[in-house]
């Protein structure tokens, strides 16, 4: 088996806020990672790239987004759900 | 002696209407131009909305062998200039013509030809296309061909800077009358970039809405693209006089400034010192001002940090301002933008009707100014200001008066 569904979101998240893996905790939020708006736009990207997903985002207005960024953990529990609804 | 310098011919195409006058009426009406977009490969997109000239085919207004070297940006720039060169009624000898030139401003290229070229190489997997594929896609490709058909010989060129091409070609085009270095000039921008490519390319950059246009309004939820070309005769002002020609108004200032922080994210700094600029170039003070088209491009982003900057421009002279956003109505027209709101500009001040923010749902506190809600509204515009901020932070702001 590969990486797990948080293992490859966590490198997602890591590589945009250029943080090793293990440096990236479940409570940070992308904010405080110093992640700007381009930064999530290239995540949100990457995710659908690796998941062949499509992630509900609008830069506009991220906090109203279907798809909570409010922290790395909620973004692999949205992940998570978006590749279960995949079937 | 100072040169001033004066539009004396309009000429318009857009989602609103495809002469000057369907464009005005539709302006003033409040009516949008926005709608679903019908172009090849729509279902593969998500952003399935747009402002699209429907009505606008080359056949019949062109001849075989223009529509086989004019893509639909060059068609849309001819037809705007031959709209406003109409007008302007300009009979130019061959000492005028050497003077006389085209500024046109256009952020992309041809792309309705770039699409169609690609998907016969990568999709139908053909190795030949059309041989006049360069000549068309090429971005000077409107301002050859409006110089071509008016004898306009004289400084030509094109202007590329993202959503504020069309007012720096205005812009340049103005510095080049005021100065001197030419009698007339023909300026304006166009881009016809509703295709699939380039529809696909903006969806990724998340800040396109899916349903509607709504400058300024709290449930704003992003731009919505246009396409259109506005061009203006620009002449100084004795000259016109002296043959009698209709004037619109003067251009009489304008305003450059580059953010030099981030490539997508506007700046407050930025976009205050480009109308701040435009103003002095004017000797125009806040008070005078009575319009501004803003850029407005109903992103978060941009609209909070653009009301920010007109407060901090204007300070207490902001109430007596009316601003708005035509993109509710056209779309945004990228690299026309600015020449389809300097058309709303002159339109304001001559007929004196300032043209509405229609989608105006709800207010935003971020967004503090009368924004000329759903509604056009009669006034005496003595001056005006028409902004554009671009993507790399490039902003170029236009000021006005009427003569």
């Amino acid at each position: 088996m590969g990486a797990t569904t948080d293992e490859q979101v966590i490198a997602i998240i890591a590589e945009q806020a250029m943080l090793s893996p293990a440096e990236v905790k479940l409570d940070d939020n992308p904010e405080d990672m110093g992640l700007d708006s381009l930064a999530l736009v290239e995540i949100v990207f990457s995710i659908e790239e690796t998941f062949d997903v499509s992630v509900p985002f609008n830069a506009n207005d991220p906090s109203s987004s279907e798809f909570d960024i409010s922290s790395v953990g909620k973004i692999v529990e949205a992940v998570k759900a978006l590749v279960a609804a995949k079937g | 002696m100072t040169r001033r310098v004066v539009v004396t011919g309009l000429g318009v195409v857009s989602s609103l209407g495809l002469t000057r006058a369907e464009h005005f009426a539709g302006l003033k009406e409040g009516r949008s131009g926005i709608g679903p977009l019908s172009i090849t490969d729509a279902d593969r997109l998500s952003v399935k909305i747009g402002g699209y000239a429907d009505a606008f085919t080359p056949e019949g207004r062109f001849d075989r062998s223009d529509i086989t070297l004019f893509d639909r940006t060059t068609q849309m720039a001819v037809t705007a200039a031959d709209e406003a060169m109409a007008e302007a009624g300009v009979d130019l000898s061959e000492g005028e013509a050497v003077r006389s030139g085209v500024v046109i401003g256009t952020a992309l290229c041809g792309m309705e030809t770039i699409d169609s070229a690609y998907r016969t190489v990568f999709q139908e997997g053909k190795n030949r296309v059309h041989p006049f594929v360069v000549p068309r896609l090429m971005s000077n490709a409107g301002a050859s061909q409006i110089s071509m058909r008016h004898g306009l010989k004289g400084p030509s060129w094109t202007v590329s800077t993202a959503c504020s091409s069309a007012n720096h070609a205005i812009g340049q085009a103005f510095h080049m009358v005021k100065s001197g270095a030419s009698d007339l000039m023909v300026a304006g921008g166009a881009e016809a970039p509703l295709v699939f490519g380039v529809i696909k390319a903006w969806e990724g950059l998340r800040v396109m809405s899916r349903d509607n246009c709504r400058p300024f309004s709290k449930n704003r939820s992003g731009m919505v693209q246009g396409e259109g070309a506005a061009v203006l005769v620009l002449e100084e002002m004795e000259r016109a006089q002296a043959r009698g020609a209709t004037i619109w108004g003067e251009i009489c200032g304008f305003g450059m400034s580059a953010d030099a922080s981030d490539i997508v994210t506007p700046s407050l700094d930025g976009a205050a010192r480009a109308m701040t600029s435009a103003l002095a170039d004017a000797g125009m003070g806040p008070d005078e001002v009575r319009y501004i088209n803003a850029h407005g491009t109903a992103t978060a982003a941009n609209d909070k940090t653009e009301c920010a900057a007109i407060h901090q421009v204007f300070g207490a002279a902001t109430a007596g301002l009316s601003v708005s956003s035509t993109k509710s109505m056209h779309g945004h027209a990228i690299g026309a933008a600015g020449a389809l709101e300097a058309a709303a500009c002159l339109m304001a001040m001559h007929d004196g009707v300032i043209p509405p923010t229609i989608n105006y749902d709800e207010p935003d506190p971020d967004c503090d100014l009368d924004v000329t809600p759903n509604e056009a509204r009669d006034a005496e515009v003595s001056a005006a200001l028409s902004n554009s901020f671009a993507f790399g932070g490039l902003n170029a702001v236009l000021a006005f008066r009427k003569v």
